[in-house]
């Protein structure tokens, strides 16, 4: 058993960082991701971590050095939010069609306009189809653990694709949590060194990053695809493999309370402890409620999510972003579009809450559990509302 | 590449379409995209070199008697070496069907 240390949740992820090993950090400041870097910027500053850390003047470049770096099979570190992941998105793009295994943190927070530091998940939606793994992580050891998750899995030969941890702002970047810290012998040994397939060298030059005219486009996007989709065996393998190291056993779909449960609620990230609390208070009162959480966003678990879910009669889906002019959340679209061939299927109510910080208690979520019950009872199928708005 | 692109399956491509094969650009050919192509009158030339340092797609080749001479496998008929040309050595002209 690793050393338990309560410490506050980005400074633990900046001594995964440093744990994992890393060749290059690039990095621009934005809250709530500044304590990542800043921790980082100190470990390098001290000779604790030898590494290169560059200060970049946009995020732009922070993940175009990544990239670059990455493309010599330097291990490389990123770290953003909002605005300056929307800045960096183009990069992202870029990042997973070159097969380039970085590791990034997203401290989640709300884009503008109003200007807003606080958080909800509307950042990482708008690179949702950017072709990188994306996890949520539910409190701060998931994020620490997944920092050498995701750097194994985006490494392996079988993978090789980038690899994004969303953490929410504030809810878990600045709250000081009990993290279990996992020793650095075992830590070299589940994350080997990166073996890069092909990378920048003079001994043997290649050509990364050129035009692909319309005759192979489409199967430059194919071959992304199948290697996104085809992560997932390696992406269970790595869990698994992380489990039997610190019996801390991850799945692409959690649930709690949800075998039996008539109604489940669906989530992702730190919203998962506080909806397990609202189970908890409704179960007392005899209520069938459960509570389905997506650790893995993409490549989204169809099957995984179909046998956490299937059996309910409704699922409340409470996003944290918004589709304004869509068909609500981002999360329950993929959830109606998983469930879409099913002969039988639950209804699904959706939520749209905790914008830009606004908190999402216990009693809130009971509150729309209550309201998605009553309005199916009386046969709204496609009911879709922001939670908590004053009238 | 060592095929065209259009033969190419998905599987076949390296990861991150990385190209393995340095200068492989020079099997693309460019020249297909022209309705015009330079001719040269020789006797005008007076070897400045202007047409080889302008030309975008480096068709032109010194050849042994000192003149810039094109290759019509890349030259896409922008004309600009006709344009530099300072001596009009160049003239654009439409350029036939080749079967
Ligand atoms: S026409 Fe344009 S492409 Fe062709 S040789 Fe002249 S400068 Fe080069
Ligand atoms: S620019 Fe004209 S004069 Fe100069 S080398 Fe070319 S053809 Fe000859």
């Amino acid at each position: 058993m690793g050393k338990r240390v309560g410490m506050e949740v980005s400074i633990a992820a900046a001594e995964a960082v440093k744990q994992a090993n890393v060749d290059v950090i690039s990095a621009y400041p934005i809250t709530p991701q500044t304590h990542v870097v800043e921790h980082l910027s100190e470990l390098v500053a001290n000779g604790e971590l030898d590494a290169e850390f560059f200060c970049v003047e946009s995020e732009h470049s922070a993940l175009s050095v990544c990239v670059g770096s990455e493309a010599t099979g330097a291990r490389s570190f990123t770290c953003t939010s909002s605005q300056g992941l929307a800045l960096m998105s183009e990069i992202t793009y870029i990042a997973s069609a070159l097969r380039l295994p970085i590791v990034m943190i997203i401290a989640n927070r709300a884009l503008s306009a109003p200007i807003s530091i606080w958080n909800d998940h509307s950042d990482v939606m708008s690179i949702r189809d950017c072709g990188w793994i994306q996890f949520f992580a539910e409190n701060g050891q998931d994020v620490y653990d997944h920092v050498f998750i995701a750097y194994r899995l985006a490494e392996d030969r079988n993978v090789l694709l980038p690899a994004i941890i969303n953490m929410d702002g504030f809810t878990l970047s600045h709250v000081i949590e009990p993290i279990e810290f996992i020793e650095q012998e075992k830590i070299d040994r589940f994350l080997p060194p990166y073996q890069p397939v092909h990378r920048l060298h003079p001994d043997r030059p290649v050509s990364m990053g050129g035009i692909a005219l319309p005759p192979i486009f489409t199967e430059t996007k194919k071959a992304h695809e199948v290697a996104l989709q085809g992560s997932m065996p390696k992406i269970l393998e790595t869990w698994k493999a992380f489990g039997d190291m610190t019996g801390r056993y991850y799945q692409p779909v959690e649930t709690y309370k949800a075998e039996d449960a008539e109604t489940i609620m669906v989530i992702m990230g730190s919203f998962g402890e506080t909806a397990s609390a609202a189970v908890d208070l409704m179960r007392e009162e005899g209520r069938s409620v459960g509570l389905a959480k997506i650790r893995l966003w993409r490549p989204f678990p169809f099957e995984a999510f179909k046998q956490a879910t299937l059996h309910a009669k409704q699922l409340v889906v409470i996003d944290r972003a918004i589709s304004i002019g869509g068909p609500g959340g981002p999360v329950a679209s993929e959830v109606k579009a998983a469930l879409y061939g099913e002969p039988i299927r639950p209804v699904v109510y959706n939520f749209v809450a905790g914008l830009g910080g606004r908190d999402v208690s216990p009693s809130d979520f009971i509150k729309m559990v209550d309201k998605a019950e009553i309005e199916i009872e009386e046969g709204n199928r496609e009911g879709y509302e922001i939670y908590g708005v004053r009238e | 590449m060592t095929k065209p692109d259009s033969e190419w399956k998905w599987k076949e491509l390296p990861e991150g379409t990385v190209m393995l094969e340095p200068g492989n650009a020079d099997q693309y050919r460019t020249g297909d995209w022209k309705t015009l192509k330079p001719v040269l009158n020789k006797e005008l030339c007076i070897h400045c070199g202007l047409c080889y340092i302008f030309c975008p797609d480096s068709s032109y080749n010194l050849d042994a008697e000192g003149y810039f001479i094109v290759n019509l496998f890349y030259c896409k008929g922008c004309g600009i070496c006709a344009k530099e040309c300072p001596t009009g050595a160049i003239t654009m002209v439409v350029e036939e069907e080749e079967k």
